[in-house]
């Protein structure tokens, strides 16, 4: 963009001469997390918003250079602590790539076997919580909220099972998995899916034809294609601006070129259309987890099943970076390996951080209400963000 | 009985018996509302939770009264009481059964709805008293949607006394205006009391909790109060104008059951609308109102008033 200040004050014909300065944030019922947005209203229009980011700042990587690899794959989950698989699975993918070890095939699916389920689990808190923005705590938006949080919980309890974590699992380590399915897991995954599947047509039906909840969302934060790619929003974000782009289809990591599923795209760019995307992706994940049932392969699950103490696995010297699609777009992991046990530096790229920097463009304009359904509608994780 | 003691002791009576009302129509929406989400709602405070009332409002009366220090402190302290008192105050002119009520007037309904719209004074009192930006942006919402809504909250109510004739209380069933005034008349309701999708006011998502996130403790207490016994006079209003009141089958004792029932079965209605949708914004509301409710309303009002014309003799 062309102006290096992300703040900028649109200019409307008001009439009074005070403008309102008011915060939201960084303890406020809907920050998701501890976001600051400083709003300038007149009247209920906002015209500027400036975004304050970094009340969550833990110094994860940093922390990455003292941790060994295979320490740190159960810490990179607390970066994006609502989907902590994939952020476990951008950390080993990236370790993985720089000291080339391979990993069995049965990891590669059981991968995406969770990554996929924490994907139908960040999505159902992602709609609880923004409908929770628009509808209040005391009202509609509970409901929904509620039921999205029973089916969450459902797909917790299979991680419960799987890793013996409800939220932050180290099940990923460097060369593939640590844990094998626990017999009877493939069947009460099935049937869980399924409900959650059945689930999500009651929420259509509560949703997609409430004139309520249309007015509210349709025309609302339209992100054009345009400014998507300018500012470089990734996820159901971009997807919803009319642009195709999701790593699990532009660059397969693994094995996700053997399963069959649609990238869904919305043209309007507003916040119904992200809706839209990420409805439809629910149910493609769901269609992944039943392909990945179907085909397991049998054989080992880790490439290097001796590790046993934390300073066994050493990487040579090199660097690299790799990308997954995580349930808020494109995380990125980049690490630079000096021959030792621990990584010599780390970047993370988070999804959230880049989804947030649309916010300064797309606010100003638009009434205080719509602020907190354009913030649900982005769906960023603090966690992520701040690092 | 000296007729001013008579008065005294039925006004105390109401008073006492509305605040009891609302304490445990609280616990009604409660656990309505839990078993939408599927959960239990209040349980352990007495046997099913029965006695959770009482224990949030001893809580509510123990805490501690705090006092923003650049609050306006007359207003903001006389903003619960200025909000309470037309609140209840409306109780006055309901008869719970033919002769049992506070008082009788004969323009009851104007004297109700000339009485719940004052509401907004203590409600801007509020908002501006606390010094505070979230609950002033909450106080102005509330004086614009309020506007909006009373007029065809009064023209829905208008119908069926236009239909009756006269300005008593009354009861009674009403050819096909009836049902599309009460359509109407719910609308408004959810507006006039605040309820989602029209809470803009409280909004807690964005205005945190609106007009009255600076009071705490017992000014809390009566500001809920005075929300409750808002909407409990309102579904009352109702139950007597639409659902006729007091009229059921079984001895004319069971008046007051039925009328309860009635009344119990509106706000259900619209406890249930609050839990179902979510908020819309102001502007939407207001397009809503000016555009659509208060033109139908008045439209209705007088094909009603045609019509009775026509008939001759306000048919009473």
């Amino acid at each position: 963009m062309a102006d290096a200040e992300a703040r900028h004050v649109i200019e409307i014909g008001y009439g009074g001469n005070e403008r309102l300065v008011m915060n939201m944030g960084p303890q406020h019922p809907s920050a998701h997390g501890v976001f600051r947005a400083i709003l300038t209203l007149e009247g209920e229009t906002v015209v500027a918003v400036d975004a304050v980011i970094g009340y969550l700042h833990r110094c994860h990587e940093k922390l990455a250079e003292t941790l060994t690899y295979v320490q740190y794959p159960s810490i990179a989950s607390k970066t994006d602590y609502v989907s902590a698989m994939t952020a476990e699975l951008a950390y080993v993918a990236a370790v993985e790539k720089v000291g080339q070890i391979g990993v069995p095939k049965r990891a590669q699916y059981l991968r995406v076997l969770v990554a996929e389920l924490q994907r139908i689990a960040s999505h159902c808190l992602w709609l609880g919580t923004w409908c929770l923005d628009m509808g209040g705590a005391l009202g509609g938006g509970a409901t929904i909220f509620l039921y999205a949080i029973r089916e969450r919980e459902l797909i917790l309890d299979l991680f419960e099972a799987l890793t013996g974590a409800r939220l932050l699992y180290g099940f990923h380590q460097v060369g593939g998995v640590r844990y094998d399915l626990p017999a009877g897991w493939p069947e009460r995954c099935r049937q869980t899916v399924d409900l959650v599947d059945r689930r999500l047509d009651e929420y259509e039906a509560m949703l997609d034809d409430n004139a309520f909840f249309r007015v509210r969302t349709q025309g609302v934060g339209v992100i054009s294609r345009e400014l998507a790619l300018d500012v470089g929003v990734c996820g159901p974000l971009i997807r919803g601006s009319g642009v195709a782009y999701d790593v699990r289809r532009t660059e397969p990591y693994s094995s996700y070129g053997d399963f069959d599923f649609k990238v869904p795209v919305e043209t309007a760019g507003d916040c119904y259309a992200r809706y839209r995307v990420r409805m439809v992706e629910f149910r493609e994940s769901i269609k992944i987890v039943r392909q990945v049932l179907d085909g397991l392969p049998a054989g080992p699950i880790s490439s290097r099943p001796g590790v046993k103490s934390v300073g066994q696995v050493r990487i040579p010297k090199g660097e690299g970076y790799t990308r997954v699609e995580g349930a808020r777009g494109e995380l990125g992991c980049y690490v630079v390996a000096d021959g030792s046990a621990k990584p010599y530096r780390l970047k993370w790229r988070g999804a959230s951080f880049s989804n947030l920097s649309i916010l300064p463009h797309i606010i100003p304009g638009h009434k205080v209400a719509d602020v907190v359904a354009i913030m649900g509608s982005v769906d960023p994780v603090f966690g992520e963000v701040d690092r | 009985m000296s007729p001013l003691l008579h008065h005294a002791l039925v006004g105390f009576i109401v008073l006492n018996v509305v605040i009891g009302m609302v304490t445990y129509v609280t616990l009604l929406e409660r656990k309505f509302a839990a078993r939408m989400q599927s959960r239990i709602g209040p349980y352990y405070v007495g046997p099913h939770g029965l006695l959770q009332p009482i224990a949030d409002a001893l809580k509510l009366m123990m805490k501690e009264d705090v006092v923003p220090a650049a609050a306006d402190r007359w207003v903001y302290n006389l903003a619960p009481l200025a909000f309470l008192v037309p609140c209840v105050l409306i109780f006055a002119t309901i008869p719970f059964a033919p002769g049992l009520g506070v008082a009788d007037l004969n323009i009851g309904v104007l004297f109700f709805l000339a009485v719940s719209s004052l509401e907004i004074v203590g409600l801007f009192m509020g908002g501006w008293g606390s010094n505070n930006k979230y609950a002033l942006l909450s106080a102005m919402r509330a004086v614009n949607q309020i506007i909006s809504y009373d007029l065809p909250f009064i023209f829905a109510a208008l119908v069926p006394v236009v239909l009756r004739g006269a300005f008593g209380w009354f009861v009674g069933a009403y050819g096909v205006l009836g049902p599309l005034a009460f359509v109407a008349f719910l609308v408004a309701t959810l507006a006039a009391e605040n309820r989602v999708p029209f809470d803009i006011l409280e909004a807690e998502s964005e205005l945190v909790a609106g007009f009255r996130v600076e009071y705490s403790g017992m000014k809390f207490a009566l500001i809920q109060l005075a929300e409750y016994a808002h909407m409990i006079a309102t579904s009352f209003l109702g139950a007597l104008l639409f659902l006729g009141g007091w009229l059921g089958p079984g001895p004319a004792a069971l008046g007051p059951v039925w009328f309860l029932l009635k009344a119990m079965l509106i706000f259900l209605v619209v406890t249930w609308v609050r839990w179902s949708f979510v908020r819309i914004r102001v502007d939407q509301i207001l397009a809503i109102s000016w555009k659509l409710l208060l033109p139908a309303t008045l439209v209705l009002l007088m094909v009603t008033a045609f019509v009775v014309a026509a008939r001759g003799a306000g048919g009473s």
